[in-house]
């Protein structure tokens, strides 16, 4: 999916009011561009999260404006209308935990987005079947998520995040529940996902064993992002 | 369209048969109770047709012979059977009593009738064993549910009556065994006072200067010999001529015989509507308190386990699920242990109502009302655990 990956100006978030009010996010300026994986790094409270939920669509941002491939969804107080729409055809989740539904085996956790989008059951696990193959985990398709080990079920959980081929992916600390050589082995694969699908990626860690490979972080500090070249190591 | 719930019940089979099993018990229990009652007012309408009677002739002022006692002179049906439109009409007397049967006591419904004349109202229509009364004294027929059998003496105050014939279905409106003697002892045994008792009623007599008259020394046989005899009936049975509509029959006798008379409808309206009304009662309130803690726990399980997929549900909500989707999955699973507990309920009822002591029907209409009352206090219990998955706001799946 081709698109004009990520871009925010002056994002703004304020919890509360008056007094007590709590700026979460002063202003946030961010691009990322299509097959581009950037780092998201920031102590505790320090905006992180509330970035990456203003950009999953899942909480309003106070002012700014956020691009997500080629469609504006927030932009000074206005919003794309159908949030869960956009949610399930323009980004792409990954999370900390791999939280696949235990009740559906790999194939069916991958391929339930299409699925409930309507597109019919076969072409769904056909689409499904490619990104699992894409992804090395092709021989697990059968198994269902209680069965897989923590490396495999991240990978599912990455498959699931690019299976409507969304330009962006949200992934949060990804690599945390994760040895270093699959944390390193998820990131080749965010990395290669990106470059193949011309997705935007935004990883948001505190491991410091994968900061090194971004070419780009943006460090974000009381609800300021700053943007800092990377070492861009590449995988060893 | 994939089915969430159909995949979840196959993943936690185990889990979803076990609860439909324990909710199935409870729905068996309420579907037997349900059979109880249809039990109760098909004895009723059982007795009723056993008697084989268009109209009940009672005394003038009562509800008898079932729901208050009414006494009516033996001769009476002579009469009666000179009013227009009667083909026949017979007296019948109705005592519940406990005869001895080995060690135990059975509570039976003495029935006295006409002895000799099978085919009139009040004689057990049809035998599965044996013979109808033929004799004018210490026969008797029994209900095959009493455990009588064939040929066996039981005790009915102080005489003993041999059993000659058995009889089906022939019980009271409380479902006791009816066993039909002939009238004559029947009307002996309502009134029949033990030796002692008699001994004591003679003195009195005798000690009482009015009954005991020098001049008119026959006075007092003749009054002791009055109480000891029962000249009453409880009822007389009249059977219509073929095309006699029953109020046009009815009215006649209670202008000119001044007697109350019930039609068919009139008496079964009686036994339905005040006689068993109480336990039908009782048994609707239990059928209430039983829905209420199906539809309970159900609410709870489903409850339980949809907060059990709380972060599995925020997942899908933030992936783009439909709230729709999420809420016909947590539906579908309430009503899929619906359909599991109804059947097991109903495979369960079928296998215990015949243990029960009492008649239990269970009509298929009722089954067929039982599964959409299942399913619609499975769908509204689920509305709770509903509420909560829509509530659950998908920020819950990034962390934060």
């Amino acid at each position: 999916m081709s698109g004009k990956g990520i871009h925010i100006e002056g994002l703004k978030k304020r919890y509360g009011e008056g007094d007590t009010a709590v700026h979460a996010l002063r202003g946030v300026d961010m691009q990322v561009a299509p097959g581009e994986v950037v780092g998201l790094v920031g102590p505790s409270g320090s905006g992180k999260s509330t970035l990456l939920k203003c950009l999953g669509a899942v909480i309003d941002p106070t002012a700014g404006r956020m691009v997500l491939g080629d469609e504006v969804i927030f932009d000074n107080g206005w919003k794309v209308r159908d949030l869960r729409a956009l949610r399930r055809d323009k980004i792409g989740f990954v999370f900390q935990a791999p939280y696949l539904i235990p009740f559906l085996d790999v194939t069916d956790n991958v391929a339930l987005l299409p699925m409930l989008a309507g597109i019919p059951n076969s072409k769904a696990r056909a689409k499904a079947l490619e990104l699992l193959t894409a992804l090395d985990v092709q021989h697990r398709a059968r198994a269902m998520p209680s069965q897989l080990s923590g490396g495999e079920q991240q990978r599912v959980a990455i498959a699931r995040g690019l299976v409507n081929r969304p330009p962006v992916i949200l992934a949060d600390e990804p690599t945390a529940p994760l040895d270093s050589e699959r944390a390193m082995a998820v990131i080749r694969i965010l990395n290669d996902m990106a470059r193949q699908f011309e997705t935007a990626i935004i990883v948001v860690t505190h491991d410091e064993k994968i900061i090194p490979t971004f070419k780009r972080i943006y460090h974000i500090r009381d609800g300021v992002a700053n943007e800092e070249a990377g070492e861009g190591r590449g995988f060893e | 369209m994939i089915s969430l719930a159909g995949r979840d019940i196959l993943h936690s089979w185990g889990k979803f048969v076990f609860t439909g099993v324990g909710l199935g018990l409870l729905i068996g229990v309420t579907l037997s109770m349900a059979g109880i009652y249809r039990g109760m007012v098909d004895d009723a309408q059982v007795m009723l047709n056993n008697t084989g009677a268009d109209l009940w002739v009672v005394q003038q002022g009562t509800q008898g012979p079932y729901a208050e006692s009414s006494s009516l002179y033996d001769d009476l049906y002579r009469n009666l059977l000179n009013m227009p439109g009667v083909e026949y009409a017979a007296n019948v007397t109705y005592l519940i009593m406990q005869v001895g049967h080995g060690e135990h006591d059975v509570s039976t419904m003495v029935v006295g009738v006409t002895a000799g004349k099978p085919g009139t109202p009040g004689q057990p229509r049809y035998l599965v064993a044996g013979r109808h009364i033929t004799r004018s004294h210490y026969e008797a027929v029994a209900d095959i549910t009493s455990g009588f059998q064939l040929g066996e003496r039981i005790r009915i105050r102080r005489n003993f009556y041999t059993v000659v014939g058995l009889s089906k279905r022939t019980v009271s409106y409380n479902g006791d065994p009816m066993v039909f003697i002939p009238l004559k002892d029947a009307q002996e045994a309502q009134f029949l006072k033990d030796n002692d008792a008699l001994v004591q009623q003679r003195r009195r007599n005798a000690e009482n200067p009015a009954f005991n008259r020098p001049g008119i020394p026959d006075l007092l046989a003749v009054v002791n010999a009055s109480q000891s005899a029962n000249t009453y009936v409880n009822a007389v049975l009249v059977k219509l001529k073929p095309g006699t509509l029953p109020e046009d029959a009815a009215e006649p006798i209670r202008r000119w015989k001044r007697l109350q008379v019930y039609t068919r409808t009139q008496m079964e309206s009686i036994l339905v509507d005040k006689v068993i009304a109480k336990s039908a009662r009782q048994i609707a309130l239990f059928l209430v308190i039983l829905s209420i803690v199906s539809a309970a726990i159900v609410a709870f399980i489903i409850y339980t386990l949809t907060l059990g997929k709380i972060r599995e549900i925020a997942v899908l909500k933030l992936i783009g699920t439909k709230n729709r989707t999420i809420a016909g999955m947590i539906m579908q699973q309430s009503i899929a242990l619906g359909i599991i507990g109804f059947v097991v309920g109903k495979i369960t009822a079928t296998f215990w109502v015949p243990i029960f002591p009492k008649y239990v029907l269970l009509e298929p209409l009722d089954s067929i009302a039982g599964f959409f009352a299942v399913l619609t206090i499975c769908a509204l219990a689920s509305v709770v655990a509903i509420r909560m998955a829509l509530k659950v706001d998908p920020a819950e799946a990034i962390g934060g």
